[in-house]
């Protein structure tokens, strides 16, 4: 991915900023070698390719701690190479991918196949993450020690919880060896079991079998028992009720190792989206685009994770993007996969959050960049990933916040058209992305200046 | 019989029937203008009444020694069912075979349902084939709206999952409208499993469309969560008619005057969302006992078929306040009236 | 726009008393007979008939009504209000002599489609039609055999027989619609 014989770019008059050190003015940032080469008010550089970033954000390139990329084994529903330009399109310079491939990615082989895939082909930056147990099985460790050596940022069995306790347990006692931090998809498998959408009144009108908020929250208590327990790290996937939120910030008060995420979708459609869409208003769409797990939840708990993300209990913004292909989404309710494809919507869906005033612009912009790479402890792996210091990687996402633009999946770079915000008119997207000072996305407008 | 429907004037239009037959009336409110019969969650009050009405005209040409009218001539009507059913797949396809339709009867095994490609692969293959309405059972919720989406027919819900039977709540209303009158401001008590009862929730739908007021009653664990006003959410009353509920039957059935018995799937004693059936019916069992609480002259109803002994004792069941049999034979006539309020020229 | 009245409401009493003689001098009495009115005005207008052979014959026949929704040769248009009615004769029709009455003959279509319901009762001796105008322009080989009054129309007329039964008061209007 490298490259030292790029010219250097040097982008001009955004408002940079980067609250992970706490840096917001109006200037230039030269990238230079593949880094960060200087960052300032006023920054010359005769060689350069000037980029004229006036009205624009320019911030390091968006970091995703969890999506899926579904190579190897699931190309028909996204390949590397597609999830990757999906990932730039939508503002993101790095991902960190899970192993639910097939072969999962419990062996060396598999992740490194991953990490050849995405140097030769990937356009962002692909950090894997290993699996817990073996085949994501859930019964047996995997071979952790040896993923680590092939360079995982830490271990998941996502899509599925890590339901035994015990190997749960003795998988945080393993890995502290390492240093490295479980993820976990947190699901009480027995509570939730044959649920498609949040239990509450929308699953009643609709007549579809709920999960209950209990069957995460369950899983969240139990995990940061263990945490504390086994003084390891956990960090709990895609938080999405009340109950999680405040488990976690009690957590915190205590100082356990815990570290949480939120998706894009969590805090900003509730379960009213399965049933109602704009259009058809008199009718009930059964939207399988809006069935994701864990679901869509009520208001309450939309609210709740809204304001974990402000005080700091939920530490990233990662978007889960669940590519999948058209058949499986195109059915009943019941049958259909679970999953948002959401690369290429996110950052419009969370600027929506800033324009109605309920975050403000340099806290959503430390959750998506210097906030994840602190809760998964990326720095080791990738030094002053998530800054703009200078040396750090020359990743950059330059953003247009009032950009009105329609969502049309089909013009997605993703293979995964699955998304419930298909139609709708967004306001802000990326307008450049780049990785280690190679342009990986750039919107056609944005070259007019 | 339906000397009623004669005397029912009074709004008759003001606008003389003129020829030739087809000459469409000054449009009015309460023209049907809908292409499929899905749920009764938007049905109007007017709505509703039509269909009912419509239906007494059926039931006339059911009384008849031949019954039988050239109505629906050249339209053709296939039922699909993906989920058995003996008595409403036949109450369909008599009705429209009274109305002079061609119905065929399509049976979707069980194991044949593959992911959805085929709910709408052969909701598109049986309108290639010339299919006007589809009368579609299916045990995924939701089922019949994908099939409504996909394609250019018209399409009745026979039953999806546990969302909605419309046209056994709307044969339900008939059957009590017959009896009672008016609906609006009678008691109905609705006891069962509520959770996994489509009838139970487009019942809800027709009932509070009719102003009547609906309480449900069911163990706590056949009580889907999210009914409770607590739990609702800021979600307004278009949105979930506004509920009661009990779930003690003894108190619930005080006053009732209409007491309508779900059935009791005996799977639900294994999945232990009741400890036994016995301890069910020792509580929730609509028997003699019970009905002595109810108002004087109380129905009891039943969409059948029924476990008797469990959810409704035998003497109920047959005796002199039950009005089963009755709703099997409105069933005719009302799904008749649909089949023809759908079956328009473009 | 300008209606104009074309049979009032003493014009109309004579003619229904003089189609009610009609009939009986031409059944030569009221064995068998049966009227049954088709809905909605013909309903009304086939108890006059009946009421009027009550008080000057001192029989009485019985009277129907047919709704013939249900036998349209075509089916109404998406939007189109239709109401039908349970139909109702009080009779068995079989080897009866039914007289079918109807406010106003025009296209011939509606009586096709009551002769067809009418057979779906019963097979009846003989089947006679009792008019109160006939306003011509028929597209079917119809005829009625007892007509209160002919009256020549355009197709942009709009002929109305009001029945204060229906509508408060008697009289029969013709309206000339302009034509677009």
């Amino acid at each position: 991915m490298m490259t030292t014989d790029q010219p250097p770019i040097l982008i001009r008059g955004g408002r940079v900023l980067d609250p992970g050190r706490g840096i917001d003015f109006l200037g230039d940032v030269l990238i230079e070698g593949g880094r960060i080469a200087a960052i300032d008010e006023r920054v010359e550089s005769p060689e350069a390719e000037v980029f004229d970033a006036s009205g624009l954000l320019v911030c390091p390139g968006l970091v995703d701690i969890h999506c899926h990329l579904r190579e190897p084994g699931f190309e028909y529903k996204e390949t590397i190479e597609t999830g990757t330009r999906a990932a730039a399109r939508g503002g993101f310079a790095t991902v960190c991918c899970m192993p639910n491939t097939d072969p999962p990615a419990d062996s060396r082989a598999t992740v490194e196949y991953v990490q050849r895939t995405a140097a030769a082909m990937g356009a962002v930056r692909v950090l894997p993450i290993g699996c817990v147990s073996r085949g994501r099985q859930g019964h047996e460790l995997a071979e952790m020690g040896e993923l680590a050596e092939a360079g995982v940022i830490g271990f998941s069995d996502d899509g599925s919880p890590v339901a035994d306790a015990a190997l749960m347990r003795r998988a945080l006692e393993y890995v502290s060896a390492f240093g490295l931090p479980i993820i976990n998809h947190c699901e009480e498998t027995s509570l939730s079991t044959e649920g498609v959408m949040h239990e509450g009144w929308v699953a009643v009108r609709l007549g579809l079998h709920g999960q209950p908020p209990a069957a995460e929250e369950a899983m969240v208590a139990r995990d940061i028992s263990l945490a504390e327990l086994t003084r390891s790290h956990v960090h709990i996937a895609h938080v999405s009720t009340r109950g999680s939120v405040e488990l976690i910030r009690h957590a915190k008060e205590r100082g356990a190792p815990v570290t949480a995420e939120v998706t894009p979708h969590h805090l900003t459609l509730t379960h009213e989206a399965v049933a109602f869409t704009a259009e058809g208003a008199n009718t009930l769409a059964y939207d399988t685009n809006a069935k994701v797990n864990p679901p869509l939840r009520a208001r309450d708990d939309l609210d709740a994770c809204l304001e974990g993300l402000r005080d700091g209990t939920i530490d990233a913004i990662a978007t889960d993007h669940a590519p999948h292909e058209a058949v499986s989404k195109m059915c009943e309710f019941d049958q259909a996969a679970f999953g948002i494809s959401g690369f290429e919507t996110a950052l419009a869906a969370c600027l929506s959050l800033v324009h109605e005033g309920k975050l403000d612009l340099p806290t959503l912009i430390y959750r998506m960049t210097a906030a994840p790479v602190a809760a998964l402890g990326l720095e080791r792996f990738v030094p002053g990933l998530g800054s703009l210091a200078v040396g750090a990687p020359g990743d950059v996402t330059v953003i247009d916040q009032e950009a009105l633009w329609v969502v049309e999946p089909e013009a997605f770079a993703s293979k995964g058209k699955n998304t419930p915000l298909a139609g709708r008119t967004l306001r802000g997207r990326a307008v450049v992305t780049m990785v280690e000072g190679r342009v990986s996305f750039c919107a056609e407008a944005a070259i007019a200046s | 019989m339906s000397s009623n429907a004669v005397e029912r004037r009074g709004k008759s239009s003001a606008a003389a029937v003129r020829e030739p037959p087809g000459e469409p009336l000054p449009s009015a409110v309460g023209a049907w203008q809908r292409r499929h019969v899905l749920d009764l969650d938007d049905f109007s009050s007017e709505e509703i009444s039509l269909v009912l009405e419509t239906a007494d005209a059926m039931k006339e040409v059911l009384a008849r020694e031949v019954p039988r009218v050239p109505t629906l001539r050249g339209t053709t009507i296939i039922t699909l069912f993906y989920e058995s059913s003996t008595r409403t797949r036949s109450s369909f396809e008599l009705a429209g075979k009274v109305l002079g339709a061609d119905v065929i009867n399509v049976s979707a095994a069980a194991s044949s349902v593959q992911k959805g490609e085929s709910i709408i692969d052969t909701t598109r293959t049986l309108q290639s084939v010339g299919a006007d309405i589809l009368v579609m059972r299916h045990k995924a919720s939701g089922a019949p709206y994908l099939a409504a989406r996909h394609a250019d027919i018209s399409v009745i819900n026979a039953g999806d999952g546990w969302h909605a039977h419309p046209t056994q709540a709307l044969l339900d209303l008939y059957t009590m409208r017959s009896r009672l009158g008016d609906v609006r401001g009678r008691k109905v008590v609705i006891v069962g499993d509520i959770t996994h009862s489509r009838v139970a929730r487009s019942n809800l739908w027709g009932l509070t469309a009719m102003g009547a007021q609906v309480v449900l009653c069911a163990p706590p664990t056949l009580f889907p969560v999210g009914l409770d006003p607590a739990d609702r959410d800021g979600c307004d009353e278009l949105a979930l008619p506004p509920v009661r509920f009990d779930t003690n039957l003894d108190r619930a059935i005080e006053g009732a005057d209409v007491v309508m018995a779900l059935r009791m799937q005996l799977e639900r004693q294994q999945s232990g969302l009741v400890p036994s059936l016995r301890e069910y019916s020792r509580l929730y069992q609509v028997n003699s006992q019970r009905m002595a609480r109810a108002a004087p002259g109380v129905f009891v109803m039943h969409p059948g078929p029924m476990n008797e002994g469990i959810e409704i004792s035998m003497e109920v069941a047959h005796g002199a306040r039950s009005l089963v049999e009755e709703q099997v034979a409105n069933g005719v006539a009302v799904r008749m009236a649909l089949l023809y309020l759908l079956a328009r020229r473009r | 726009m300008a209606e104009s009245i074309i049979m009032s409401e003493q014009d109309m009493r004579r003619v229904i008393l003089r189609i009610a003689h009609e009939i009986v001098e031409n059944n030569r009495g009221c064995q068998d007979l049966v009227f049954v009115g088709m809905r909605t005005r013909g309903v009304p207008l086939a108890e006059r008939l009946a009421a009027a052979i009550r008080d000057f014959e001192g029989e009485e026949v019985s009277v129907g009504a047919l709704d013939i929704g249900l036998y349209r040769d075509d089916l109404p248009a998406r939007g189109v209000e239709v109401r039908i009615k349970p139909s109702e004769l009080p009779t068995d029709i079989a080897d009866k002599r039914v007289v079918l009455v109807d406010d106003v003959l025009y296209t011939g279509r509606s009586i096709r489609a009551a002769l067809d319901a009418l057979i779906d009762y019963g097979r009846p001796q003989r089947i006679q039609l009792a008019v109160l105008v006939d306003r011509g322009h028929r597209e079917l080989p119809i005829r009625a055999d007892f007509v209160g009054k002919n009256i020549p129309t355009s197709h942009r007329d709009d002929v109305q027989v009001m029945l204060r039964e229906i509508d408060g008061d008697d009289r029969v209007v013709i309206t000339p619609v302009e034509g677009e």
